[in-house]
This record gives structure tokens, sequence and C-alpha cells, in this order.
């Protein structure tokens, strides 16, 4: 049996090495070792855990049976999922992470001299806020990341869901989550315990559904960044730095990456999370739309452009994702490159449905990751490119975001497509993006429409190169 | 008078919030989504308290309402531990650099 302190010190080496494994990151070519140090940093963490404990009789078996178990389902996940599923993979393990700190501090609660916090009915006041802490914020990641889950996945519809009367009815669950806990904490009971889980089920729920499918981004960050803070309210319960660096650190990352997802669509924080993007003023551009004239063009006209051009810049979205497009783009780029034509991929902040989607699948297709370029490193480049091939993307090339302010995106940094002396944009019809607004992009003098799907057109440009 | 050892894990927490910040601010954009992935995995750590309610029972009664909470728990975490760091391991494997030779 490890003493308190010798396993205190081993927790602090982990969570160490869970700070090296993000550090890791900051290159792809670091990045592996990276993981390999989160790995050691895991076994460190549950090792000592069981050393601890010091208690190997039937219960450990059953414990290691469990263990097995879920582990055996990770793995299996892990390698049979296709790259394009990764949004909802992502969401999906942020629900298990929000429910098993809910699990944990129900153990916790029912059993609290397992974890020297008292007694039932008696546990101490500041373990018993940590652990209500820990276990409502988890819960809301739970439910949140389930809603999440099912609208990437295509099973609950992508649009937003609003009614009436749902800011005030959000408003004040929050303040009744915050009322329950204060009177679990004064009067121990139990019941009370139960009916702050649900409700933090249910603002999880509530909170989720308003917001729309390439709001999606904004969504797993934020979840990503509740399920570290619940994961640090539990550590606080059970004492444990491993627990609490990694909470803050994952908390951290979240609220990080969140920030970065609005600035790429310069919407707040909290304009997101109330939802319903571009709900307001949709109508007003529908009238003039359909008059003006549009060029539309063949794979044949594309690859004839393309074959004339020197320097070519891909532009992917969250289209190429669904077409499965990334393998034919890839190829299409080999044929290219052997004509001695230049080929660098435009990646925005927000492509896709979570942050750098764009940039695994490019590196599935095989895409070297010095070709691929953020908007930032890039956009100054397309007034010297010959052609832009817009592959899924839409409301991240609209030069209205330039151009109008009353556009509902006007200040959304965008791509600088126009710039380049043709444009190719594939897609399957002139419907507007997420946003609901019209591209202007689609009615320019060099622009070329090629009305397909992503995937094929792909496809057919490389045999007619 | 003795300082509450509250106060000495409330600092490791703010100190590892400033940690996390710089950290993750410097990890480049294209590894995105295995930050994501690996932040999940990693938050999974609550494995440890799951294992402390699973093996509360006594030899007698291994299976309480408290560690079947935790069993389930350790099931939930564990799937994320390898699920997480499998599936980061796999995408940062495709990160690759361009060829010279070509």
């Amino acid at each position: 049996m490890l003493s308190a302190n010798l396993s205190a010190i081993f927790y602090l080496i982990s969570g160490v090495l869970f700070i090296l494994a993000l550090r890791g990151l900051s290159s792809p070519e670091t990045s592996r070792q990276g993981n390999f140090f989160g790995i050691l940093g895991m076994a460190i963490a549950v090792t000592v855990t069981f050393l601890s404990i010091g208690n190997f009789s039937t219960g450990f078996v059953v414990v290691l049976i469990f263990f097995l178990i879920g582990g055996l389902i990770g793995a299996f996940i892990a390698y049979k999922i296709p790259m394009t599923a990764m949004p909802e993979l992502v969401a999906g393990f942020h629900s298990l992470v929000g429910l098993s700190a809910v699990f944990v501090a129900i153990a916790a609660f029912l059993n609290p001299e397992a974890f020297n916090l008292g007694s039932p009915g008696n546990i101490k006041l500041g373990s018993l806020i940590e652990m209500s802490i820990g276990a409502a914020v988890g819960a809301i990641t739970f439910s949140g990341s389930i809603i999440a889950f099912l609208k990437l996945q295509g099973i609950m519809s992508g649009s937003p869901i609003t009614f009436k009367g749902q800011h005030p009815l959000n408003a004040l669950i929050l303040i009744s989550i915050i009322v329950i806990t204060y009177l679990l904490c004064s009067t121990q009971s139990s019941n009370l315990f139960w009916i702050l889980l649900c409700i933090s089920f249910l603002i999880g729920f509530l909170l989720i559904i308003p917001i729309g499918g390439a709001d999606m981004p904004v969504v797993i960050s934020m979840l990503n960044s509740y399920s570290g803070w619940a994961a640090a309210g539990i550590g606080f319960t059970l004492e444990n730095t491993a627990l609490i660096i990694t909470g803050a650190l994952v908390g951290s990352s979240g609220a990080i990456l969140s920030y970065i997802m609005c600035k790429g669509m310069n919407r707040s924080f909290f304009n997101v999370i109330l939802g319903g993007f571009g709900a307001t003023d949709q109508s007003a551009s529908e009238q003039n739309k359909e008059q003006r004239p549009v060029k539309s063009g063949n794979a044949d006209d594309a690859a004839f452009l393309m074959k004339n051009a020197s320097s070519v810049i891909i532009v992917p979205g969250y289209g190429m994702a669904v077409a499965q497009a990334q393998h034919a783009l890839r190829e299409m780029v080999d044929t290219l490159k052997k004509n001695d034509i230049k080929v660098s991929y435009a990646i925005h902040p927000v492509a896709g449905r979570m942050p750098g989607h764009m940039n695994v699948l490019l590196a599935e297709a095989n895409v070297p990751y010095d070709e691929v370029f953020e908007l930032e490193e890039i956009n100054n480049d397309f007034a010297n490119a010959d052609v832009a091939f817009v592959i899924g993307a839409n409301d991240v090339t609209n030069p209205v975001a330039k151009t109008d302010p009353q556009s509902p995106i006007y200040g959304m940094p965008v791509l600088d497509v126009e710039k380049c002396k043709s444009v190719l944009f594939v897609k399957r019809s002139l419907s507007p993006g997420y946003a609901g607004i019209d591209n202007d992009l689609f009615y320019k003098e060099n622009t070329l429409m090629l009305f397909a799907d992503a995937k094929k057109m792909t496809e057919d440009i490389t045999k007619n190169l | 008078m003795e300082i509450d050892p509250f106060i000495f894990r409330l600092s490791i927490f703010i100190l590892s919030i400033f940690i996390g910040y710089y950290v993750v601010w410097s990890v480049t954009p294209s590894l995105h989504t295995p930050l994501m992935s690996v932040t999940n995995a990693i938050s999974s750590v609550i494995i440890v308290g799951a294992i402390i309610a699973g093996l509360a029972g006594n030899s007698d009664t291994i299976f309480n309402t408290s560690s079947i909470f935790g069993f389930l728990a350790i099931s939930l975490a564990a799937v994320n531990i390898f699920g997480g760091f499998l599936v980061t391991q796999r995408m940062l494997a495709m990160y690759k650099k361009k060829k010279k030779d070509k």
C-alpha cells in the first residue's frame, strides 16, 4: 500500500505528463511523443490508485473486468471510426466524461466514507459543494453532448429548435440550480441531490437544442471545456491533484477553442449560445436572388481552367466532409502537381463541424500538412493565384462579410477567394449556406459554378486533366 | 493559523488554468481536432474516483449501490481513455510532411 504522500507525488507527476501531452501538440513532429506522455500519465494515475487502495481481492477483479469491457469498446470504436465522423465521436466521448463525473459524484454522495468525506447525511460542507458543482456540470456536459451528437449524426435535425420563453426558462432553471445547491448543502437531503441532477440534465438539453449545425464547432469546444470543469470539481472532492490539474487544463483548452471559433465567425460567445443565427432577416435577401445571372460549367471547363493555371488554392468546407471527397481531391491535386501547378489549401477556422476538422480529413487523404494553410497565412496569396477551387465551403468565402454592414455575417473574417483570377465553386445548388444569406461570389464575372456532388465532380475533373 | 489544504488545491487549480491557457495557445490550429480528442482522453483520469468508489465495498458486499455507480463510471471512463488516446494516435499518424524526393 502506497502512502498518501507518495501517491500524491505520483498524481502530480501524471498531471505534469498531461501538460506535456498538450505541449507536444504545438507541432505535428512532437505530437506523437506528446500523446505517449498522455498515455504514460494515465497509466501512472490508474496504477497508483490501485496501489494506494491496496485492495486486490474480488473487488479488484470486478474493477478490472469493467475496465477491460470499457477499454475494448473504446479501442474498437477508435479503430473503426471514419475520420469524417470525428465531430460525432468527440461529442460522444464528452458525454461519457460528463456521465462518469455524475456517477462518481453519486457514488461519493452515497458512500462518503470511502472518500474520507464524512458520513451519509453528514458530508463535509466544502466537499458537498464541490461534489454538487462536479455533478451538475457533469450532467450538463452529458445531456448537452448527447444533443450535439444527435445533431451531428443527423439523427436530430441540425436546424435550431427555438420556442417562446426559451431564454426566461433557461434562466429560471439556472437560478434554481444555484438555489437547490444551496439548500442541498444546508440540509444534506438526498432528494435534493437527485433533483439537482435531473434539472442539470434538463438544462444541458435545453441549452444545446437552439444551436444550429454550423455553430457546432463552438458547442463542441464549449462542452469540451465543461467536461474539464466537471473533472476539476470532482478532483476537489477527491482531493486529487492529477484530476484538478487535468480539469483545469481541459477546461481552459475548451474555453480557448470556443473563443477561437467565435472569433472565426465574428460573433460573441453569448450570441452563439443564445442561438438562431441568420434567423432574423432571411427574407430580405430572398427577393432579388433569382434574377442574377450565373455562369455554370462542367468538369471539362474546370479542367481546362486549372490546366492553364500556374497556381491553384483549394478551399475545403463541410461539404467536402459530407461528400467524403478528400481522397478524390487529393488525386486531383496529384495530377495538377504532375503538370507543375502549385497547389495549396486554405482552411477557414470554422470550416467543418469542429476545430481542425478539415486538417484531419486532408491529413487522412495524405495531404502533407505543410501544404495546408490557415486563413491569416494564405489570405494575401489569393490575389496572386490563378484558380481558387471552392469545395463544400460557402459562407466563409462570402465577400459580403467585408462590404455590407447590413449582412448578418458582416465583420466575419473570410477568405479573399474573389481576388483570384478565376473561381471554381463546386456546389450542388445555388441554395444559401448556413447563415441563410446569398453568396455574392456566385454571380461574379470570374466565377464558374460547378453544380454537382463534390466527390463526383472532383473525379470527373481529374479524368479531364 | 494553519492554512486550509483547500487553499493549496485551489492554488494548483488556478495555476493550472494559466498553464493550460499558454500551452493551448501554442497548439497549432491544424492539430485542434487531436487536441480535443486528447483532452477528452486525459479528462477521463476521473477514473481514479471511479476506482475508489468501485473498491469501497468490503469483501462480503462488492456490489452496493455506490460501488455499482463506481463500476459503471470505470467502464465509461475506460471507453474514453482507450478510445481517446488511440484515436488521437491514429489521427496524429496521418500528419505527414511533404516528401522531399518528389
